[in-house]
């Protein structure tokens, strides 16, 4: 090793590899397009090239990658939901997680913490057991856990939440993680262009072109591209996108918000989450607390901070940890959610042909990306849902066959 | 904190009020087809624009017609939901 340093000391400077190579111009045809450059898109995108071969795909993004909502979240990764399809859904997605690091050689800094989610009364004690139970039947590591547990694992934590609301105990999923956000839409991205994928930032649709109930093409900032086969996967602006096919969806837009502390010394390996307070927080690498509460009360199509936002969940903050009152707020942000009625993403084929939705992806897409890009590349190269992301389409409401995902983030049961 | 002036009950905080969504004309029940009924249910037309809102007062129990606009989050016209608002949607 230290022969091979010094080699290296005496080796004349190399000009470090760009991460992603400059971009091409557009070209007239694509075999697939990717409309939004976040983590699902690059996933997908990088999938198709990997699993399918299909590698004449163009990933269009407005913004650069990753600015939307892939790094605006909370970046917790876990799958302790309550339907069948939830649970199922996302454990092949922390199953896919817990390897990226190793495929893309690139460190998403994945790191299992354990994650809790309080109960402060008995209705919420009970959801915790039925949680539990579901996700035990597909070999999911979840379990009810008392308050002594609680102490001894959260020590700096007031189980009594300043006598307001005392903690009854808590569901415990021991695989749930957080992981660099934005690292995981790079190391996708880079894995896709590798193959042959395109990916053009600054690069706006503001048009979908159709035929005989077929996909034609996209029109864009730069031109017109054609394609017959389009995918959505965009955050916050679904609609806008729909609305270009004429497709009605369920979606409402509204803001989420989030802010960071200062960084203080670890305290807290684990993820505290507390549905009756609205509040979730975990400690990051650098020592922040990252945390986050429910969506805004109304529809909003804007990412603007609130004070508000910070007094309420500051408020409940302190109640759990009252040390923090003592803590600066570093940054808050806001991004827009797609949120659905029942709380699950809308996914797979749609009525017009070559038209594939990756939507709704409200307060739970980060923890989905691996898996949905796999699932929706699937998809789209064989133009058949992949059996995963069936209860996800997008008929289920006319059909009145919602899912019902009451363990998303920040969903009061 | 943000306040809105209210008909009635004069300058409150906009934390006294739950939204209750977009006012929309409910389809007459004895002639609607299920595709109307899915899209009264469940389909919205999600995107910025100046759009009439109920919001409940809480402390009062009295509903609101806001007319918000989704993009600036600015009210403009606060007014009291009567039995006649929805034919005004």
């Amino acid at each position: 090793m230290p022969l091979r340093l010094l080699k290296y000391a005496w080796k004349k400077p190399e000009e470090e590899p760009r991460f992603f190579p400059d971009e091409k111009p557009l070209k007239k045809a694509y075999d697939v397009v990717i409309i939004g450059g976040g983590g699902h898109g690059m996933a997908c995108a990088y999938y198709l090239a990997k699993e399918h071969g299909i590698t004449n795909v163009a990933v269009l993004e407005q913004g650069y990658i990753g600015g939307g909502n892939t790094g605006r979240n909370t970046t917790i990764v876990r799958s302790n939901y309550l339907t069948a399809e939830g649970v199922k859904f996302y454990d092949q997605s922390v199953k896919l997680f817990e390897d990226l690091s190793d495929e893309f050689d690139l460190n998403i800094f994945y790191s299992t913490r354990g994650h809790f989610t309080l109960a402060h009364t008995d209705s919420a004690m009970r959801t915790m057991r039925w949680r539990a139970e579901v996700n035990k039947h597909y070999g999911i590591d979840s379990e009810v856990v008392d308050v002594e547990t609680i102490k001894k694992d959260i020590p700096y934590m007031d189980v009594q939440c300043n006598g307001q609301h005392p903690v009854m105990g808590a569901l415990y999923h021991a695989p749930g993680s957080v992981a660099r956000h934005d690292a995981v839409a790079w190391g996708y991205a880079r894995g896709a262009q590798m193959r042959g994928v395109e990916i053009h930032q600054k690069t706006q649709v503001t048009e979908i072109k159709t035929q005989d109930g077929k996909v034609k093409g996209v029109q864009t900032n730069r031109g017109f591209i054609e394609a017959s086969k389009v995918i959505s996967m965009v955050a916050g602006s679904t609609p806008r996108i729909t609305k270009m096919v004429d497709m009605q969806t369920p979606i409402e837009v509204f803001p989420l918000q989030a802010c960071v502390t200062e960084p203080v010394k670890p305290f807290m390996n684990t993820i505290v989450v507390s549905g009756s307070l609205h509040v979730y927080v975990s400690q990051s690498s650098r020592g922040e607390l990252v945390m986050g509460a429910s969506v805004d009360p109304a529809e909003l199509h804007s990412t603007r901070s609130t004070l508000d936002f910070v007094e309420g969940l500051t408020d409940q903050m302190m109640d759990l940890f009252p040390f923090t009152s003592r803590l600066k707020i570093m940054r808050q942000w806001a991004g827009m959610s797609d949120i659905t009625p029942d709380f699950a993403p809308i996914m797979g084929k749609t009525d017009l042909e070559g038209f594939y939705l990756d939507a709704g992806w409200g307060t739970w897409g980060f923890k989905a990306t691996p898996v949905s890009g796999k699932t929706m590349a699937y998809t789209v190269a064989n133009d058949r849902d992949h059996d995963l992301i069936k209860p996800f389409s997008l008929s289920r409401f006319e059909e009145f066959a919602l899912v019902g995902e009451k363990g998303a983030a920040s969903v009061g049961h | 904190m943000k306040f809105v002036t209210c008909p009635h009950i004069g300058k409150r905080a906009l934390s006294e009020f739950t939204y209750g969504g977009e006012l929309r004309v409910e389809p007459d029940i004895e002639t609607v087809s299920d595709k109307q009924w899915t899209d009264y249910v469940f389909h919205r037309h999600s995107e910025p624009k100046t759009q009439q809102e109920w919001w409940y007062h809480r402390p009062t129990g009295m509903w609101f017609i806001f007319t918000r606009n989704t993009l600036t989050d600015l009210i403009s016209q606060v007014k009291v939901a009567s039995r006649g608002a929805l034919h005004e949607a």
